[in-house]
């Protein structure tokens, strides 16, 4: 018997402003102003608090951090596309997008300064705190989807997020899995950054995308120019509607770089080239999009600089703010082991005070 | 008032709880249309259809991921892991997430959900079928680990495990799944979690065990009372963790001799957490050593030497005897 074709796979690329600033306006998405100027603002912001805070975290006035610089278009975008009602499942380079969904500058500085009190929005805002292990938080995308599925909630979806490396953990084919014989509403976006720490793409995976992982799972797989913001709203608008459709998850590759390094106990100058780092700089998102935003007619040089007065007063505040915080509540933690009060923890928590108490009293307080 | 094995009985919680809160959905490995391995979930997916009794596909650890998701989204999901010895599989996303949610966010999110799994050995059942993993999950902070030993208690167990604002292990003794049956009340029941129960009240000997132990356990209690006239206290600890501190302490405190017996290998366990507590209490009032009767630190053996290793009756008297007689 000869052999026959049963099936045939391909992969797109989807890419509406490239880096020399050539627009395809048969793609490019109808966005308001407003729209167009929030999204821009919270690329900005970011790429702005990011060098502040790897500054602040040299002073060794913050802990370490994972940088997002080079990486706004991607979490950005998407989060544009995103209505209130839809659930953002990050995992911890997604700065700019959680500025977006309500977080302020000065929790961030608190998360990062080392206390809980800084890594969670209220429930309504339906953002997850930041996921540390790679890809574990893709399953629950995929949970809180079934979630939305059962309870027949209209026009919700959620979106997660994660980078290349995560695409070799079993929790990341599990959920995809999951969702796909779920058919759930989930858009799982890869934000390829092309190094997991120092190992590079091409080290983490042999497929030639990682789009295409998303054939295996029988769920369309897009690969976009992660740093082209437009291109990137579009596919998640796209991925979105077909979740609130009712026709299941889709995969988003986003091909973008970071900048600096993967978190700041790092030095990528020892496993990558300058060259490559240097060729990345030049595929800058927010410099093409500012330029789309020129020629439209919506931003200038005056309103970058007064933007930019604003941003810096921002992070300053947001510095001022952490560093004359009076305190944390030294036994939160107990507070929080379970949901009811339980005399094994309570009486911990007053050997721990009466610890602390007696270390003041000592004058090591 | 019904005469239920565990089976049946917990089968009855899960129908009720359902019945009760559409917020409430099983998942796990053939818990469908199968109705679970050892049928616990029996008929559930005919009565209530496969969007609330899902058959996921084999993947344990996004099977408690998922249902982490469903608990953040405001369900109220119980997962089956089909055996115990396939729990490992779990355990990040338990370590890193279930138990976490609340600490990380400070209370604004919450993780309640139930994870079953049948445990323990005395089936003779193939590798991976018979450990007693209790501790490894007692030791991560945020979980709470129950573990019911009879048809009434187990059904008011779980029905208090879905109901916790947190995540509950519940492991279900295999060899108690149909080794009797007991008066199971038709209308809803719930026990507390976090308590243990004193099952026999005596003055002179505290024994404590939990889930399959408690039968040989209290059959050596029986024995010894027989033979020598020894009052043996027994508890029965039902809640691994958090544990009961007081209801052991106190009792230790009246009796001042103490055997702990336990399915899983000596070092590392539950045991030693209790010798440890009662340490700490009410070491004074000890007259005797506190002994345990436990699996030595071997891995698992295959079933046709299982008997020799499991703890049985005739251990279990044997160590009360010479903690009586120090």
């Amino acid at each position: 018997m000869p052999l026959r074709e049963i099936e045939r796979f391909s992969i797109s690329y989807l890419q509406v402003l490239d880096e020399k600033g050539n627009l395809d306006t048969d793609l490019e998405p109808k966005l308001s102003a407003n729209e167009l100027l929030r999204v821009y603002r919270a690329m900005f912001l970011a790429r702005e608090a990011d060098q502040r805070m790897l500054k602040l975290q040299r002073q060794g006035r913050l802990g370490t951090f994972a940088p997002c610089t080079g990486q706004e278009a991607a979490v950005c975008g998407p989060t544009l596309a995103m209505s209130p009602r839809d659930w953002f499942v990050g995992a911890f380079r997604e700065f700019g997008g959680r500025l977006m969904r309500g977080e302020s500058l000065a929790q961030a500085l608190i998360y990062y300064n080392g206390y809980e009190e800084g890594n969670s929005l209220p429930a309504s805002a339906r953002t997850l705190p930041v996921a540390i292990p790679v890809g574990s938080q893709i399953p629950h995308a995929v949970g809180i989807a079934y979630a939305v599925k059962y309870r027949g909630e209209k026009d919700t979806a959620v979106v997660t997020f994660f980078g290349d490396g995560a695409t070799s953990e079993g929790d990341f084919h599990e959920a995809l899995n999951f969702a796909s014989v779920w058919q759930a509403p989930v858009v799982f976006i890869c934000q390829n950054n092309h190094w997991a720490i120092s190992v590079p793409r091409g080290r983490q995976s042999h497929s030639r995308t990682l789009a295409q992982k998303a054939i295996a799972y029988d769920m369309p797989g897009v690969q976009v120019d992660g740093n082209d913001v437009l291109a990137m709203y579009r596919a998640t608008r796209e991925a979105l509607d077909r979740a609130y459709a009712g026709k299941g998850p889709t995969f988003i590759e986003a091909v973008t770089y970071r900048l600096m390094m993967h978190t700041t106990a790092d030095d990528p100058n020892k496993y990558r080239a300058e060259d490559e780092v240097k060729a990345w700089w030049e595929r800058d998102p927010l410099v093409r999009f500012r330029r789309y935003l020129e020629g439209k007619g919506l931003w200038n040089e005056t309103m970058q600089a007064a933007f930019e007065e604003e941003v810096r007063n921002e992070v300053e505040a947001a510095v001022k703010d952490l560093e004359g915080r009076a305190g944390f509540k030294p036994d939160a933690p107990f507070d929080y082991v379970f949901g009811t009060r339980h005399p094994v923890i309570e009486e911990e928590r007053a050997e721990f005070l009466a610890a602390l108490e007696k270390r003041k009293e000592a004058g090591h307080g | 008032m019904a005469k239920l094995n565990m089976v049946q009985a917990l089968n009855l919680a899960l129908d009720q709880e359902m019945k009760r809160d559409d917020r409430v959905l099983l998942l796990g490995e053939d818990v469908g249309v199968d109705g679970g391995v050892f049928r616990v979930t029996d008929g559930l997916h005919g009565k209530y259809g496969g969007s609330r009794v899902i058959d996921t596909p084999l993947a344990e650890a996004a099977i408690l991921g998922s249902a982490i998701g469903m608990a953040l989204a405001g369900l109220r999901p119980v997962a089956e892991i089909q055996f115990s010895g396939f729990s490992h599989l779990i355990a990040a996303q338990l370590e890193c997430h279930a138990s976490r949610y609340r600490s990380r966010s400070q209370g604004i999110w919450n993780v309640p959900l139930v994870v079953r799994m049948p445990y323990g050995g005395g089936v003779r059942a193939l590798e991976h079928h018979s450990e007693s993993r209790e501790a490894t999950f007692a030791h991560f902070p945020g979980v709470k680990v129950v573990i019911p030993s009879s048809p009434r208690n187990a059904r008011a167990l779980v029905v208090a495990a879905i109901r916790d604002p947190d995540p509950v292990i519940f492991m279900e003794p295999i060899r108690s799944y149909r080794a009797f049956r007991e008066d199971v009340p038709d209308e809803e029941e719930v026990m507390e979690i976090g308590k243990a129960q004193v099952i026999r009240e005596g003055k002179d000997l505290t024994l404590i065990a939990w889930g399959a132990m408690m039968r040989p356990t209290l059959e050596a209690a029986t024995e010894v009372q027989a033979s020598r006239g020894a009052a043996v206290e027994v508890i029965d600890l039902l809640t691994i963790s958090p544990l009961d501190v007081s209801t052991i302490a106190g009792s230790v405190a009246k009796t001042g001799r103490c055997v702990v017996v336990q399915e899983a290998p000596r070092s590392f366990g539950v045991a030693s957490e209790i010798i440890a507590l009662i340490n700490d209490r009410t070491l004074l009032a000890l007259e005797a050593p506190v002994r345990r009767v436990t699996n030595y630190d071997v891995v698992t053996p295959y079933f046709g030497r299982e008997s020799l290793y499991l703890p049985d009756a005739e251990r279990i008297r044997e160590a009360v005897e010479e903690t009586l007689d120090y």
